[in-house]
């Protein structure tokens, strides 16, 4: 029994992580129609922001700041360089997109190293709790709480903002909100940056977790990312958190129990929403 | 000087030139409709207005300033309520939400406005916490005109406001849009004829992308020959 509840609690953990990556690519996805395969990068700089600056100075917060910040720099300078030339061009959003996969990634290479890089948990993130059978890791506990303060603290901005009810009215029609009298492209380049930076902050909160970077970490996690945004549906908010719980988990059990199929597992069950809820399983209308 | 002038305009959408002359002029308080057939050009001529569909030649001016190039967004700040073909709701949004949205100021003039949205549209206000999605399609063109009253527009632009309504939502609908043209300056878009001729005053005929007749509109209704030959009724 304490096996099962460590394995969920594991599960819910790693689904928050993922879902900081995936709510930020569903709404892109959603409001600007934009399919971003360079998500990942932004995921790996802040990461290796976030090292850097916590193997340098041992300051968490400053780390996680830095993480975040170079997120949001770069959202701006993607969105405002790269992605708002191929608006509605599905096929250039790809090459501009991978480009950017590719170059930024290297990049990173080029200032880190290939190597693979060492981070530590801060001290009072690196503690494990046992009741009941129970094994409650501290940083794990940490992640489920930064979870559950972006789904709540997203939903709420979505749902009691005007800023959230321009999110929701462009994803469905942005010419009309466009028409109403709202620059739809300053809340495009916004929305566009914020995601970049929970990308960021995803990779900041992954690192210590891992307890090692490499370069290649950007690309695997932004495949779960894409997974989680099929089953729970593009634009949906609630439905990354819902798909992202719900794959942490799944990962987490078949992982346990067989985990001969434990990577093939979550392409197999994005396979089955697409054959049989194409529009995922909280899906809104996306902009066409 | 009027409100609206519009001369010679040349409007595309991709590789076609949609429009290829079209001139219009409205005064303030009046209502004209422009009419055509299916396909003649006068969905991308509001559109054209509002800065969705690109111009190539021809100008724009509202109230003598020049609309070509500007941004839809400060085209909507400049006094242009937009009321598009398929309405332009947002499904995920209430009928309170969709009013707000529209809004470009917080002032006493602009609440006052929504309360006679909804004292002329009273199905609105009986559904005011509904979400959009729920609306029948006389309930969704009633928000979407009304959203257009939020501000205090110059002009307000409405595409095909009768298109997939019951005969009984259309004789609703023709009766607040007439007393809506009592406050307001109005280009209507409309296929129905009878609608046209119940809320306007004056036509402008286009015909494959340019205006080809202009008039009274009750001249119109007795001039069968032209009916036959441009509206194909």
């Amino acid at each position: 029994m304490g096996n099962i509840v460590t394995l969920l609690f594991n599960g819910i953990s790693e689904g928050c992580l993922i879902f900081l990556m995936a709510s930020s690519l569903s709404v892109v996805l959603g409001l600007m129609g934009v399919v971003n395969f360079a998500h990942g990068t932004l995921f790996l700089w802040g990461g290796y922001v976030y090292a850097w600056i916590y193997n340098w100075t041992g300051n968490w917060p400053l780390s996680i700041l830095a993480a975040v910040t170079v997120g949001f720099g770069l959202g701006i300078l993607f969105e405002k360089i790269f992605i708002s030339r191929v608006y509605g061009n599905m096929s250039a959003q790809i090459m501009v997109t991978l480009g950017l996969q590719i170059v930024f990634t290297e990049l990173c290479r080029v200032f880190w190293g290939a190597q693979q890089i060492t981070v530590a948990r801060p001290s009072f993130l690196s503690g494990v709790s046992n009741f009941a059978g129970i094994t409650i890791v501290h940083y794990r506990l940490f992640l489920i709480v930064v979870g559950v303060v972006v789904t709540v603290g997203g939903q709420l901005v979505l749902t009691k903002t005007r800023v959230g009810m321009i999110i929701r009215a462009g994803v469905q029609n942005s010419e009309m909100v466009d028409s109403l009298g709202i620059n739809i492209k300053r809340y495009f380049t916004i929305v566009f940056a914020i995601a970049a930076a929970l990308a960021g902050l995803g990779g900041a909160l992954y690192s210590p977790l891992n307890g090692t970077l490499n370069s290649n970490m950007g690309a695997a996690n932004q495949l779960l990312a894409f997974i989680v945004v099929v089953i729970g549906g593009m634009g949906s908010f609630i439905g990354s958190a819902l798909g992202s719980l719900f794959l942490g988990i799944m990962v987490a059990v078949i992982g346990w129990v067989l985990p001969d199929i434990s990577l093939v597992a979550p392409v197999l069950m994005m396979a089955l929403v697409l054959i049989f809820k194409p529009k995922g399983l909280f899906g809104l209308a996306v902009r066409k | 000087m009027s409100l609206l002038k519009v001369k010679d305009l040349v409007s595309y959408i991709g590789l076609f030139t949609i429009l290829q002359g079209v001139d219009v002029e409205i005064q303030q308080g009046e209502a004209i409709a422009i009419l055509g057939r299916n396909g003649a050009g006068k969905t991308t001529f509001l559109r054209t207005l509002m800065g969705l569909v690109k111009t190539r030649s021809g100008s724009i001016e509202l109230d003598g300033v020049s609309l070509v190039g500007t941004p839809t967004h400060k085209i909507a700040h400049m006094g242009i309520g937009y009321c598009p073909e398929d309405y332009g709701v947002f499904d995920s949004l209430s009928i309170e939400e969709n009013l707000l949205l529209a809004k470009h100021k917080d002032d006493d003039a602009t609440a006052e406005r929504i309360e006679y949205v909804l004292e002329l549209f009273p199905d609105l206000k009986l559904a005011y916490k509904r979400m959009a999605r729920t609306l029948s399609g006389g309930q969704r063109q009633m928000l979407s005109v009304g959203r257009a009253l939020v501000n205090e527009n110059k002009l307000i632009l409405i595409d095909e406001p009768s298109k997939g309504l019951a005969p009984v939502v259309i004789e609703k609908m023709a009766l607040a849009l007439k007393e809506i043209s009592k406050k307001s300056t109005i280009v209507l878009v409309e296929q129905n004829f009878n609608m046209a001729c119940a809320v306007t005053d004056r036509y402008y005929m286009i015909d494959e992308g340019r205006t080809v007749h202009n008039g009274q509109i009750c001249d119109l209704i007795d001039d069968k020959e032209l009916q036959q030959r441009h509206l194909g009724l």
